[in-house]
C-alpha cells in the first residue's frame, strides 16, 4: 500500500505538487492523469524516491521510501521514466538483465536467467534478445524497457507515459502485459502508470488519480473518476464519456 | 564472446614489450635492460592507467566523447608545476626531493581532479555541451593564470615550466615509478571490481538508483579513482590528453560491447599498446627521440574529431 501524505514538491525552486494527499491499495493498475504540467511525472519520480520533498513523505507498506537504502527499494519498486539514457551498444538481453541486478547484485544465477528468458517471451522481444537496444525503433525501446522493469519482480511497478512510442497494437498488447502483472495469480503487482490516452485509462485503470496544477483533482475507482464533469473540468475542455461496440471511450463534447 | 579478443590483446602487448625489451640489445646488456625496463614500465603504467581512466570518465559522464584531458586536468598540471617553480625558483625546483615531490604533485592533482571533475559531472553531467564548454573555459582560465604567472618568471624557469609541460619517457624517476606502478595497479584492479556497478551507471543516474545502486557514492569513488589515475601518471610522465580517449574507441571497437569486465582490461591494455608498440616504432625504428607524446596526441586529436563529426551527423 502507498501512503502519500501533504507532499510537496518544488523543481528548480517551481513549486510543483502541493501538499498532496493520497492512498492507493495495493494490486490493480491505477492511471494517473490530467493536463500538462499538471505534476503527474513529478509525483511519480517522488513515488520512486528520485526527487526529494520539501515536506510531507511517502509511505511504501508503511516504510518511509526516503529513508530506505536504494537496494531495498529496487527490491520493493520499479520505475520506467521517461528518459531513458542511450545504452548504446548493450543487447536487449542484456538490458533486460539489469533488472534482476538488485537480486543477484552482479552474479546472476538460473532464476535471474529464468526471469530475463520469461520476461522477453512477455514482451514479444525474443527475436530481438541479441540486438543492440541502440539498433531498435522506439517502440522497441520502450519495450524492452518495460520488459526490464518486469524482470525486476516488484510488488510496485511505476511507470512514466510508456505507451509514447508506441503504435496501438503494442500499446494495447502492453497495456494487457500490465494487466496481466496486476493480476498475477502468484505475484501480482500494484502498477501506477502515467497515461496521456484517456481511452487506455478508461479501459484498463482500475483506479485513477487525477491532477490539475499541482493538487488532487480527484481518485478512486475508475468509474467514480471517469466521468464528463470530472474530466471536463479536469482538462478544461468538454469530455464526454460514451459506451462504443462495449467499450467506454472518451470524445469531445 | 568479445571477451576471446582480449587475448590476442594480450599477446601482442607481450610481444611489443619484448620487442621494446630486447630488439638490437648489445653490451652492457644488464645496463641496457634496466634502462629499458625502467622506461617500458612507465610506458604501461601510464597507457593502462590513462584508457582505464578515460572508460571510468566516460562511464559516470554519460558519454564516449568525453577525456580528463579535455575538460581541463593538463590545464591544471601546467598551472600547479608554474606555480611550484615560481614559488621555488628552478634551482628550488630542481634540488626537491624527487619522491615527495611526487608525492606532494600528485595528492594535489588528485585533490585538484576530484574537484574538477566532481563539480563538471555534477554541473554538466548529460549535457556534453555544457561539459566540454565549462571544461575548456576552465581550461582557458587556467591557462591564462598559467600564462600571466610565466610572465614573472626568469627566463630559466619558463624553461624548466616548458619541459615540465609535455610528456616525457625518457627520464623517469624509478623510485617514483616503484610507487606509481602499484598504485596504478591498485587503482586499476578496485576499478575492475566494480565492473558491474558501472555497467549499470550506463543506464544512467535514475534508472541505476531505482535499480538499487547507489549512484552518488559510486560516482564519488570512481572521480576519486580517475583522479588516482590521471594524476599519478601525469607527474610521473607529464600529460598526455588523448591517449585514453585513443585506447578508449579502439576497445569499443576492438570489443562492440560495453560491458567494463572486459572494456577496462581492453583499454587498459590498447593504452598500454599504443605507447609501448609507439616508442619502440619512433625510438627503435626510426631513432627518433621525444616524439611519441606528440604523435599520440595529434592521432587522439584526430579520433576525438572523428568521433565528434559522426555523432553530429547522426
Amino acid at each position: 500500500m502507498i501512503e502519500i501524505e501533504n507532499l510537496r514538491v518544488e523543481r528548480d525552486g517551481t513549486p510543483v505538487l502541493h501538499d498532496l494527499s493520497l492512498s492507493l491499495p495495493s494490486g490493480g493498475i491505477t492511471a494517473l492523469i490530467g493536463p500538462n504540467g499538471a505534476g503527474k511525472s513529478t509525483l511519480l519520480l517522488a513515488m520512486a524516491g528520485l526527487v526529494s520533498p520539501m515536506a510531507g513523505r511517502v509511505r511504501l507498506d508503511g516504510c518511509d521510501l526516503h529513508a530506505m537504502r536504494p537496494q531495498a527499494r529496487a527490491l520493493r519498486l520499479a520505475f520506467l521514466g521517461q528518459d531513458q539514457a542511450q545504452a548504446s551498444r548493450l543487447t536487449v538481453r542484456d538490458l533486460v538483465g539489469f533488472g534482476r541486478w538488485p537480486h543477484h547484485r552482479g552474479r546472476p544465477g538460473p532464476a535471474d536467467q529464468a526471469a530475463v528468458a520469461g520476461a522477453l517471451s512477455l514482451f514479444g522481444l525474443n527475436e530481438l534478445a541479441e540486438r543492440p537496444v541502440s539498433s531498435l525503433s522506439g517502440g522497441q525501446r520502450q519495450r524492452s524497457q518495460i520488459a526490464m522493469a518486469h524482470a525486476q519482480a516488484t510488488p510496485l511497478v511505476l511507470l512514466d507515459e510508456p505507451l509514447s512510442a508506441l503504435d496501438p497494437r503494442y500499446a494495447r498488447e502492453v497495456m494487457e502485459a500490465l494487466v496481466a502483472m496486476s493480476h498475477d495469480a502468484v505475484a501480482p503487482r500494484s502498477v501506477v502508470v502515467v497515461l496521456h490516452d484517456l481511452g487506455m485509462a478508461t479501459r484498463y485503470a482500475d483506479r485513477v488519480v487525477a491532477l490539475k496544477q499541482g493538487h488532487l483533482a480527484a481518485s478512486g475507482p475508475r468509474r467514480e473518476v471517469m466521468r464528463d464533469r470530472v474530466l471536463s473540468d479536469l482538462f478544461d475542455t468538454g469530455l464526454k464519456l460514451r459506451e462504443v461496440e462495449g467499450a467506454d471511450v472518451v470524445l469531445p463534447a | 564472446m568479445a571477451e576471446r579478443r582480449l587475448v590476442p590483446l594480450a599477446l601482442l602487448l607481450a610481444l611489443g614489450c619484448a620487442a621494446f625489451l630486447l630488439w638490437n640489445l648489445h653490451a652492457p646488456m644488464g645496463f641496457i635492460l634496466s634502462l629499458r625496463a625502467t622506461k617500458l614500465a612507465a610506458l604501461v603504467v601510464v597507457g593502462a592507467a590513462s584508457g582505464a581512466a578515460t572508460v571510468l570518465f566516460q562511464t559516470v559522464a554519460g558519454n564516449r566523447l568525453i577525456t580528463p584531458g579535455i575538460v581541463g586536468f593538463d590545464a591544471l598540471f601546467v598551472f600547479l608545476q608554474t606555480m611550484l617553480v615560481l614559488a621555488l625558483g628552478s634551482a628550488g625546483y630542481a634540488t626537491l626531493p624527487t619522491l615527495p615531490a611526487f608525492l606532494i604533485e600528485t595528492a594535489c592533482l588528485a585533490g585538484a581532479g576530484v574537484a574538477l571533475f566532481g563539480l563538471l559531472l555534477r554541473r554538466g553531467a548529460g549535457d556534453l555541451i555544457r561539459l566540454v564548454l565549462s571544461g575548456l573555459i576552465l581550461g582557458v582560465m587556467l591557462r591564462g593564470l598559467s600564462g600571466f604567472a610565466q610572465r614573472l618568471l626568469e627566463p630559466s624557469e619558463f624553461a624548466v615550466v616548458q619541459q615540465a609541460s609535455f610528456a616525457s619517457f625518457g627520464a623517469v624517476d624509478r623510485a617514483q615509478l616503484a610507487l606509481a606502478g602499484p598504485l596504478l595497479a591498485l587503482a586499476l584492479l578496485i576499478a575492475w571490481r566494480l565492473s558491474s556497478r558501472l555497467d549499470l551507471a550506463l543506464l544512467g543516474r535514475d534508472k541505476a538508483i531505482t535499480l538499487g545502486l547507489d549512484f552518488d557514492r559510486l560516482l564519488l569513488g570512481v572521480l576519486a579513482l580517475i583522479a588516482v589515475m590521471v594524476a599519478v601518471s601525469t607527474a610521473l610522465v607529464g600529460p598526455v590528453a588523448f591517449l585514453g580517449l585513443l585506447a578508449a574507441a579502439l576497445a569499443h571497437a576492438l570489443l562492440g560491447h560495453p560491458r567494463h569486465a572486459a572494456l577496462l582490461p581492453a583499454a587498459a591494455g590498447l593504452g598500454a599498446l599504443i605507447l609501448v608498440a609507439g616508442q619502440f616504432l619512433f625510438e627503435r625504428l626510426l631513432g627518433f627521440e621525444s616524439t611519441l607524446a606528440v604523435i599520440v596526441e595529434f592521432l587522439g586529436g584526430l579520433v576525438f574529431l572523428a568521433l565528434v563529426l559522426r555523432k553530429a551527423a547522426r
